[in-house]
């Protein structure tokens, strides 16, 4: 019975994303005040209605009601209980569900947090938020539907959640890349409102940046988690592996911050107006791309959920829909868009725009590299695997031109800048860099490496320049306190995201260069070298979870012959699968992370085991959570909330008024 | 001409369209099946003990061709029975040690038993992908002219072995039989 109230509350949010995706709008183009005014109300139904239904099946799962199709498939009673929650997002019925409701969350938030915007405006965003809700819905209910019963003889016990997933990163990396993901649909929505309004000015731009760089922050941490968990779930010690369903989220965050940065130039100076809304469309179309390959089986991936065709066709008609007729309304509207105001070929414009170009040009052959396989065997029946290879020989040069200019553009100023005020500005800057590029490197390590210069040049450019401008931006105030007291929220965050693009540099770069490895036979009491580490092996012991049971080893870490740690990795045997899993330990640090995973006892009582020592791989994540920590903080900057402070100033004074005139 | 720029995303959008929902219609599970009643595709390789290896060293009868790797576990599980088949003498197994390192197949070989006349290194997984292989263990049957005439994704134990290969086997030494 309860399961079905679940699937009744999905009918119930259906029927609502249904009015909400129709009347509003249809009243913004009549002005209908009344039929506008329902947008609100209404997408605080949507999100209740969804809530009950993610907890019912949520409640489904703790409770082992294995009548339930989508949780006789994905839990079982010896599932711990936290992982029984988490099962709900396990499955592609689940996942779903959690998506869906994630956008009537954003839904709400926009309906409380847009005092500011007119009416009509608000009316057609949470119009085009509820079309793509009602979709949503209906590819549930028609293809995938988490409540679907076994009737009339339920199992006992249900399967297994595939033991990768039994871990901490699953629990918070899908929730948060869907969260980010879902946010970009915000940004799109507000395009398509605009492109609707014929309110094409730099308003919109005003209105969507919050919630641009809020849903990008969401985005980077989850592109970061995914990243980490693979990291340290998988157990190989890669970090990215270019992987069909790894890179959408990665084509979507390059849309997503080349967006970011088309809408400052929009904002500030009213430029690229029809190239921003183009952006915001082709970042909500990489995310929907992106649950369209997982979730059709188009790409075989060791991600992709159970395919099934029907599925596949019905997101493709979903992403046809939205996204094509976007592009066409855009078609239609765009031509109406005028730059009114020039700039210069030297001036933060054009950088902005290289930016952007470079950033799209990276995502389209993240999304080609992705596709081309797909497109070999329509074309002629074989099939072909595209490797790291071709991405990193795309996307590193790329990368590394983007990170040239990034010391350059924030220092320029807008309109025009001469040529020969850079010169001045950063020439010392540049050699300063390509100096402590040189030395850091001969000191540390002792010897010349390429790789390390470049990158620590890179780096040292992008902070120095960065320090350049904030003396230049505090030279005129009295102090320096009182100076960087003057500088406005969304210039720390953007300072905070470009300082980790530098950690996120350095990070990648070492990781890749300077990471060794080493596959080893040990019987209890041997001793393996590995750099300036020693691992000594100190045998197995005998472990057992409530699904699980295993062996456990210990090892001792030692640096220059000092006892550093100690390393117990595990080798788990689950037994209702019957499948087994390696849990690597870690002893991760700031800068290296030694881990060791455990391989099969061989005959003689050694074991098989592979060790590593990765410097700097912290730095990858740390700089992603800078970048994410930028957007959030650019995102509090307070000229997003003066027009709604101005309105409660006008507020108190007519109230003072009425009060004055009663007296 | 100049409003015509504006459609260009909305064209680039339906050709990207058009091109995933052809994608949908083909199966990457199904497709390998494309090489029953084809030859094998060339190769020139080494074995895992590192000798040279081509197309003319395979068996002039029919054989079986078993795709493993050392981190398989499945591979463990057909493990006996391809040991007890090129033990008895029953038809030559060739294997194909897939997306694999050589130390660690050799290990692998060492501790388990080797079943195989030889295996075939394929280290970065291209013969696997001219093969079509859809990940270890598969193994396909082919016949004494070099043709495969038969497929079989996962696992192969002694039922497997019974039901399907046997008659399989059969049909093909019938058909031999036959025309000459």
């Amino acid at each position: 019975m309860i399961p079905e109230l679940g699937q009744f509350s999905l009918i119930l949010a259906f029927c609502l994303s249904i009015i909400l995706g129709t009347l509003p709008i249809i009243g913004a183009s009549r002005n209908n005040l009344l039929w506008m005014n329902l947008a609100r109300p209404l997408s605080a139904g949507v999100f209740v209605f969804l809530a009950i239904s993610i907890s019912i099946l949520a409640y489904a799962f703790v409770t082992d009601d294995f009548s339930v199709q989508f949780v006789a498939q994905h839990s079982n009673t010896l599932l711990p209980t936290r992982y029984k929650f988490t099962a709900v997002w396990g499955g592609h019925e689940g996942s779903f569900l959690l998506w869906t409701f994630m956008l009537s969350g954003w839904m709400l938030a926009v309906s409380i947090y847009s005092k500011s915007m007119p009416i009509d405006f608000l009316a057609r965003v949470l119009g085009v938020l509820g079309i793509l809700c009602a979709a949503y819905i209906l590819f549930m209910l028609a293809t995938s539907n988490p409540f679907d019963r076994i009737v009339p003889l339920p199992p006992v016990d249900g399967a297994v959640l595939n033991t990768a997933l039994q871990d901490f990163g699953f629990i918070i990396h899908p929730p948060t890349l869907y969260m980010g993901y879902v946010g970009f649909s915000v940004v799109f929505a507000f395009a398509i409102a605009a492109l609707l309004s014929g309110r094409l000015d730099a308003a919109w731009a005003r209105w969507s940046r919050p919630w641009a760089n809020v849903a990008w922050a969401i985005l980077t941490v989850g592109v970061a988690l995914g990243s980490w968990w693979a990291y340290y779930e998988l157990g190989w010690g890669g970090w990215w592996a270019w992987d069909p369903v790894e890179n959408p989220p990665l084509i979507t965050w390059l849309f997503g911050t080349a967006l970011i940065h088309s809408l400052a130039v929009t904002e500030k100076r009213g430029a690229y107006k029809s190239w921003t809304v183009l952006l915001a469309i082709l970042a909500f179309a990489g995310s929907l791309l992106g649950t369209f390959i997982t979730r059709s089986g188009l790409l075989t991936s060791v991600h992709a959920f159970a395919s099934d065709p029907s599925r596949g066709f019905f997101i493709l008609a979903i992403l046809g829909v939205m996204v094509g007729g976007a592009l066409l309304l855009y078609a239609f509207r765009a031509p109406l868009m005028k730059s009114e105001v020039g700039f210069d070929l030297v001036s933060r414009e054009i950088f902005l725009l290289a930016n952007n170009v470079i950033l799209v040009v990276a995502a389209a052959s993240v999304l080609l590299g992705t596709l081309f396989p797909m497109v070999y065997q329509a074309i002629t029946n074989d099939l072909i695997s595209i490797g790291p290879p071709y991405f990193n020989a795309i996307f590193v040069p790329l990368m590394a031109l983007l990170v040239l200019l990034l010391g350059v553009g924030p220092i320029c100023r807008w309109k025009k800048t001469s040529v020969s005020y850079l010169w001045q500005q950063l020439s010392k800057v540049a050699l300063a860099s390509l100096g402590l590029g040189l030395l850091i490197p001969l000191i540390v390590i002792l010897e010349f490496s390429l790789a390390a210069t470049i990158a620590l040049t890179l780096a040292a450019w992008i902070v120095l320049s960065m320090l350049k401008d904030m003396r230049n931006k505090t030279a005129n105030k009295p102090s320096l306190l009182q100076g960087l007291k003057s500088l406005s929220l969304s210039y720390y965050g953007m300072q905070t995201a470009h300082f980790g693009v530098v950690v996120m540099l350095i990070g990648i770069v070492l990781t890749s260069n300077f990471s060794s490895e080493k596959s080893v036979l040990l019987v209890p009491g041997q001793r393996v070298e590995l750099g300036s580490y020693a691992f000594q092996f100190n045998g197995t012991t005998s472990i057992a979870g409530s699904n699980f049971v295993g062996e456990e080893a210990a090892f001792n870490v030692f640096k220059h012959d000092r006892l550093i740690g100690e390393l117990n990795p595990q080798r788990r045997l689950y037994l209702v699968s019957g499948t087994p899993s390696t849990e690597m330990a870690i002893d991760a640090g700031f800068f290296r992370d030694l881990f060791i995973t455990l391989g099969d006892e061989k005959a003689d009582g050694a074991w098989s085991m592979t060790i590593y020592v990765k410097p700097f791989v912290r730095w990858i994540w740390l700089g992603a959570m800078f970048m994410a920590l930028g957007g959030v903080v650019a995102a509090g900057d307070k000229r997003y909330r003066r027009l709604r402070l101005r309105k409660l100033e006008k507020a108190e004074q007519d109230l003072q008024g009425n009060l004055q005139a009663a007296s | 001409m100049n409003k015509l720029k504006f459609f260009m995303p909305v064209i680039g959008f339906i050709a990207l369209a058009i091109l995933l929902w052809r994608g949908l219609a083909l199966d990457p599970k199904t497709l390998p099946s494309m090489l029953i009643d084809k030859p094998m595709p060339a190769f020139m390789l080494t074995t895992v003990e590192g000798s040279a290896v081509s197309n003319s060293d395979l068996p002039d009868q029919i054989f079986l061709l078993n795709v493993w790797g050392s981190y398989c576990l499945p591979c463990l599980i057909e493990h006996p029975t391809l040991m007890r088949l090129s033990e008895e003498g029953e038809i030559p197994v060739i294997g194909v040690n897939y997306r694999d390192r050589q130390d660690l197949a050799i290990e692998w070989l060492e501790d388990n038993g080797n079943p195989y006349a030889f295996s075939i290194l394929d280290e970065d997984g291209r013969f696997g992908i001219d093969l079509g292989v859809y990940g270890a263990p598969e193994t396909y049957l082919v016949d004494a002219d070099g043709v495969i005439r038969f497929r079989k994704v996962s696992v192969i134990d002694e039922r497997v072995w019974e039901e399907e290969f046997i008659p399989a086997i059969a049909e093909l030494r019938a058909e031999s039989d036959q025309p000459q």
